[in-house]
This record gives C-alpha cells, sequence and structure tokens, in this order.
C-alpha cells in the first residue's frame, strides 16, 4: 500500500516568481486547475491503487498544492521542509503541523539551512542498502544532505543540479519502483552524471528527451509497476511500457503554470 | 604564491558523490593549490567522510573567489581562533601545555591576524613579543620569567612546504637514503644550486648562503684540498665543525699528518699520534686559528680559506675533545646558540661525514632550507630523517669522493 499526502488546489494560482515557469500574468484557471488536480487524485486512487492523505488548504499559500515540498518522511520519522524563498516558508508551519498531528516524530533542520523536501531528496528505499540522491545548489543546500544522513542513519549522495528550469530534484529524477530511474541527465553537473551512471547500471536508466523533459516527464508518480506522468510525454512512457511498466497521462498544464506537475503534487508518507 | 590561504572542511558522502573532487578540481581550475591535510574515510556505506582542505591562493582576492565557489558544495571554513598564550613560570621553564614547533613554516593568529613565525626551527616553542607584533621560535633555555609563551593547538597552522620551482633532486622534498642509487646526479644538482646561489649572492639576495657542517673524515679520506678549495672559490659562507675538523685541518699543514699518519704516504708516521696536540697546543700558544693564519703559521688548509675568506666558523666541542683550541665553544647550549645565528642566510645545507654535526644542524634548519647529508654509514642519513629532518637527501658516500667531485664540477682543476 502506498500512501501519498495531497493538497487540494483550492487557493493555488500565481502569486509571486520563483522559478523560471512562473509568470505573474500566466494566470491559473481555477477550474480547470481543480479538474486536473482531481483528475490526477481519481488515477492515483482508482488504477494506481494508492491511498490519499489530504491536507487542508490554507488561504494565501497557493504553493501548498506542492506537498513533495512538505518535507521528508521516513519510517515514522519527518523532517519539515526549510524553504530558500520566503514566500514559501509561510506554509512551514502547517506542513509541521500536519506531521505532528499524524504522529510523526518530526526534527526541524537549523534555520537557514535550506531544504525542501521530497522535492530533493528522492530514492530507492526498497535497495539493500538503501540508496538515495540529495539534489543541491537550485533550492536545498548540500550541507542538508549530510545532517539528513546522519539522522536518518543511510548514505545521501548529493547531486549538483545546474539547470534553473529544473530547479528541484524531482523534476528530472525519478526512482521507479523496480530500481529503474527515470532521468534528464543535463540537468545535472558531470560529476552527478558520472555519479549517477556509476550507481545505476545502464539498462536501468532511462533519459528522457529534452522535450518531454521540459513538460517535466519525470515528475511521474510510481506507485507498484504503475507510473502517473503528464501527458504529452510519449516517448518517456514507451521507455517505461518497454520496462514493464503501467504508464498513465495525465493533463496538468495548469500546474505546470508554476513549475509543478503529478510528482510535485504528492508526497509519499511510506 | 601562498599570500593568501585558508582551511575548509568537508563532511558527508563526500566521496562517492565525486563531491571532494570536484571540489578539488574547482580550486585547480580557478588557479589555486590546495593540500589534503586530513582525510577520514567512512568505515561504511552509511558513514560519512570527512576532509580538511588547506587552500592557497596568490591573492586574497582570488582566495575569496575560490572559497565562494566551492562553499555551496558545502565546504565551510574552518572557525578561526587566536591562539592561546599563557607566560613562562620562570627563566627557562616552558608553561605546562607550550607548543612544540616542527621546522615547517609555521603561523600564529594573535588578535585575529596571523603572524609569521620567524626562525622557525624544530622542537623549541613560539614567543609573542610584549607589542603582540611578531612571533619567534624559542628554545627551552631562553625563555625569561614572564615571556608570552603558545600553548595548546588553536591558532596555529602550520603551512606545508611549496615544491620548489627548480626540478632537481631536492623538489621530492623527502629524505631518501640508498647507497644503490647513482650519486652523480645529486651532486650535479648540489652543484647547480650552490653556482645559482654565488650569483644571487652576488646580486644582494638574502638567504643565499652554503653551509657546510662537517667531520674529520673530511681530512682523514683526502677531502682536505676540494673542500679549501670550495671555500676559496666562494661557494661555501658558514663552516659548523668539531674541534678536530679544525685541529686535523692545521695538523696537516704542520706536519704533513692526519691524526698521525702520513696524508701522502699513507702510512703512521713516528709519533705521528702526537701531532694533533702539538698542533693544537701551539695554535693556543699563539692565541687562536685566526691569529695563526694572520702571523703566517698557518698559510694553506680549510681554516686558512676560512679565515681569509671570511667564512663563517663555529666550533662546537665534545667531551672527548683534546686541548681545545681556541675558539672553540665548550658550554654545548652556548655552541647551539653560536649555530642558530649563523642560519639565517644560510639556503643551502651540506652536513658531510659527522653525526653529531649533522643532526644537531638538521635539529636547526627549517625545512624550507634544501639539506644534503652525505655519510659512508646508511644510517647517519636515516637518522637524520628519523628525527624530522625529511627535506634532507641522504648521499651514502665517501666524504672525500664527495667534495671531490662536487669540488669538480664547479671548476676545481686538480
Amino acid at each position: 500500500m502506498s500512501r501519498l499526502l495531497v493538497c487540494p488546489p483550492d487557493y493555488f494560482s500565481i502569486d509571486y516568481e520563483i522559478n523560471p515557469w512562473m509568470r505573474l500574468s500566466n494566470r491559473v484557471d481555477p477550474d480547470l486547475a481543480r479538474a486536473q488536480w482531481q483528475g490526477l487524485m481519481t488515477v492515483l486512487e482508482r488504477q494506481a491503487g494508492a491511498v490519499l492523505e489530504r491536507l487542508a488548504p490554507v488561504p494565501g499559500l497557493p504553493d501548498m498544492v506542492f506537498t513533495a515540498n512538505a518535507g521528508v518522511v521516513v519510517g515514522r520519522r519527518a523532517v519539515p521542509s526549510r524553504f530558500r524563498h520566503p514566500e514559501r516558508r509561510r506554509e512551514e508551519p502547517h506542513f509541521e503541523a500536519w506531521f505532528r498531528a499524524h504522529g510523526y516524530e518530526v526534527t526541524k533542520l537549523e534555520e537557514g539551512l535550506y531544504f525542501e523536501g521530497a522535492g530533493d531528496l528522492l530514492g530507492f528505499p526498497e535497495a539493500v542498502p538503501a540508496r538515495w540522491f540529495g539534489g543541491y545548489r537550485q533550492r536545498s543546500e548540500v550541507r542538508a544532505y549530510d545532517r539528513l544522513g546522519d539522522l536518518f542513519g543511510c548514505e545521501i549522495v548529493p547531486v549538483e543540479l545546474v539547470d534553473s528550469r529544473f530547479y528541484h530534484l524531482d523534476t528530472c529524477f525519478c526512482p521507479l519502483s523496480g530500481g529503474d530511474l527515470l532521468y534528464y541527465p543535463p540537468a545535472f553537473d558531470r560529476y552527478a552524471r558520472a555519479v549517477i551512471e556509476d550507481q545505476i547500471s545502464e539498462g536501468r536508466r532511462l533519459a528522457v528527451p529534452e522535450e518531454e523533459a521540459l513538460r517535466f516527464a519525470c515528475n511521474a508518480v510510481c506507485v507498484g509497476r504503475h507510473v502517473v506522468l503528464p501527458e504529452g510525454c510519449p516517448r518517456t512512457a514507451q521507455l517505461l511500457r518497454a520496462l514493464d511498466y503501467e504508464t498513465h497521462a495525465v493533463a496538468l498544464d495548469e500546474f505546470m503554470k508554476a513549475g509543478g506537475s503529478a510528482k510535485c503534487l504528492t508526497l509519499a508518507l511510506d | 604564491m601562498a599570500l593568501a590561504q585558508e582551511t575548509v572542511l568537508l563532511h558527508g558522502h563526500i566521496i562517492d558523490s565525486l563531491i571532494l573532487a570536484k571540489v578539488l578540481d574547482t580550486i585547480l581550475m580557478m588557479g589555486g593549490a590546495f593540500d589534503l591535510s586530513e582525510v577520514r574515510i567512512g568505515a561504511t556505506r552509511g558513514e560519512p567522510s570527512s576532509a580538511r582542505i588547506f587552500v592557497r591562493a596568490s591573492s586574497p582576492a582570488l582566495l575569496t573567489d575560490i572559497l565562494d565557489a566551492i562553499q555551496p558544495h558545502g565546504a565551510t571554513i574552518e572557525r578561526e581562533s587566536d591562539c592561546t598564550i599563557e607566560s613562562a613560570p620562570a627563566d627557562g621553564i616552558l608553561p605546562e601545555g607550550f607548543y612544540a614547533t616542527t621546522h615547517l613554516p609555521t603561523q600564529i593568529r594573535v588578535q585575529g591576524r596571523w603572524l609569521d613565525v620567524e626562525a622557525i626551527e624544530m622542537d623549541v616553542a613560539i614567543r609573542v613579543d610584549q607589542e603582540w607584533a611578531s612571533a619567534r621560535a624559542v628554545p627551552m633555555g631562553e625563555v625569561r620569567k614572564g615571556d608570552r609563551i603558545v600553548t595548546g593547538r588553536d591558532g596555529i597552522r602550520v603551512l606545508p612546504l611549496e615544491r620548489p620551482k627548480e626540478r632537481d633532486v631536492f623538489s621530492f622534498m623527502e629524505a631518501q637514503v640508498s647507497s644503490e642509487r647513482p650519486h652523480g646526479h645529486i651532486i650535479l644538482d648540489v652543484a647547480r644550486r650552490m653556482t645559482s646561489l654565488r650569483a644571487a649572492r652576488a646580486a644582494g639576495q638574502g638567504t643565499s648562503d652554503v653551509l657546510l657542517a662537517g667531520g674529520p673524515a673530511i681530512i682523514h679520506a683526502g677531502g682536505r684540498d676540494a673542500l679549501t678549495w670550495l671555500i676559496k672559490a666562494g661557494f661555501i659562507q658558514v663552516l659548523f665543525c668539531g674541534n678536530a675538523l679544525a685541529a686535523h685541518d692545521m695538523e696537516a699543514h704542520l706536519f704533513g699528518t692526519s691524526l698521525g699518519y702520513g696524508l701522502t704516504a699513507g702510512r703512521a708516521v713516528p709519533h705521528g699520534h702526537e701531532h694533533h696536540l702539538r698542533t693544537i697546543n701551539r695554535i693556543r700558544a699563539i692565541g687562536g686559528i685566526e691569529e695563526a693564519v694572520r702571523s703566517g703559521v698557518v698559510t694553506e688548509g680549510i681554516m686558512a680559506a676560512c679565515v681569509r675568506r671570511g667564512v663563517r666558523l663555529v666550533l662546537a666541542g665534545t667531551i672527548r675533545d683534546d686541548g681545545p683550541l681556541p675558539g672553540v665553544i665548550t658550554d654545548s647550549v652556548k655552541a647551539q646558540a653560536a649555530m642558530r645565528a649563523a642560519l639565517p642566510s644560510v639556503g643551502l645545507a651540506l652536513l658531510v661525514a659527522s653525526t653529531l654535526h649533522a643532526v644537531a644542524t638538521g635539529n636547526l634548519l627549517p625545512a624550507t632550507v634544501p639539506t644534503v647529508c652525505v655519510d659512508v654509514n646508511p644510517s647517519v642519513p636515516t637518522k637524520l630523517a628519523d628525527r624530522g629532518s625529511f627535506q634532507a637527501v641522504g648521499l651514502v658516500m665517501d666524504a672525500a669522493s664527495f667534495l671531490r667531485e662536487l669540488a669538480r664540477e664547479l671548476g676545481w682543476k686538480a
């Protein structure tokens, strides 16, 4: 069973510009956004078999819909995010309160040590030993992974993100349940590319083409053998099907206006 | 090069992630240099590793640029604090926790500023002046009550040696001792250094003097002519030796023997064993080595050349000395001080055929002075290296052969 934390897009809009995708002039259609979000939820619940936990949206916090940035959860322990941009820092107490209310042991990173949750920390928790990758340079800081590695007692390999369009690791890197990886290599520096190539064998690395990477093909949600990804990524879907994943394309372009897609709208809880 | 430097720490999964490699590459690509002073690799995959990196740059601005570039990868500047200082409790006594020096270039942080420690040598303490403006290495015996002595380990940095620009035997900067290695190229490199130091001296540059610390085997083995020539030709400015080298040098002149053996025939001369005693006695009667040379009693040889060329001569006595000759310093602490006083101008040290003088001189020399230790017995250069003079190049060969070959490289016709 896969539990995901989600937050309805009641207050979702473009109120500021903190990544290259956001344009204040590019207004969100609230009805369409709600319909697209509902569409994603339906696929996740009905087709992928995920269990959804809903977080109450808060007026004035348009990006709370992107729960991937609430923090990171490992077992019963949760580490809430420390956002780089002040616009999103106001979300922190709400995410923290949710973790506490749901019985998680909450560990907070020191103030000023930026870490944007499962948006930047992704891995293969089922692998032995578990392997984690931490994106840094755009939003999260490399030092955060040192702290989190100590906290979780695992190895977190920091990987540098070099393209501001792929500002979170989950925009260009998607570990899949079978130990495979969907990713967009040019979003990483050459050291990170070498590390990824070293750690994940060639047949398990699925490099998505640029045009689909720019549609956030890597911002996919993997539940078992189901992969839910934004529509308009046929070549990525083909790569996934070749490895026996069942793909589900969902229209999410209202959320792309804010630089987010399927994965950004969920947080894996266990 | 080392105009600006900083120590940074890197911690975490820095090996597998290539973060360490990236940080080091970045430093080099930006034109800086680094030394990895400590690398601790995690024992298991889950365990983090750490590295302490000493970053150097040609200017403070470049250093700042480099630090700015590596900090996003997790490099943090080591927290700096002033060194701790305590007063010496009495004359000749250091505070309990005194910092014991190495012979590497050393800096201490005082009131937020890094000061170079002057006259660094190994196994002494560091004294800060009354104005808090300078620091100097100080031997235990020279400490006075109330002197400000550096204690503990905070606020002290020991700088690694810069690789010299010259690509010669000294650029390896590590003691190498082998009787099986060819000597020719080492002697050639020594000769090249001596030629360039002589030119530097002529141009008025500092630390360009050549020191030779030698034992009497130089005379017994037949190296006297070659050493005399080296001194006359202006290749040696400082000579450290004991009573014996001076006595046998003048014995050779006055009696044609060295410790009683005829230097030309190689046979024991009747009553020859008395010759060095008679030599010492005669010099004592005249009043000193310099007087003996100036009055024309001693006209040639090593001592005569030293007096004529104004070579700084430090004669350090031992408990087995006969006489000794006037000028031999029999108080070993005073002898050490006299040797120390002669070192600041030295740019090359040749330690030839004397265990005692080689080790004593090695103890006083900063690691920045290229050093050659020549002895037929490999244990001497080994001993020197074991005692910390890692910069000394060991040469296992006979003293006379070394000096003759060196002099020939430098133009001696004999």
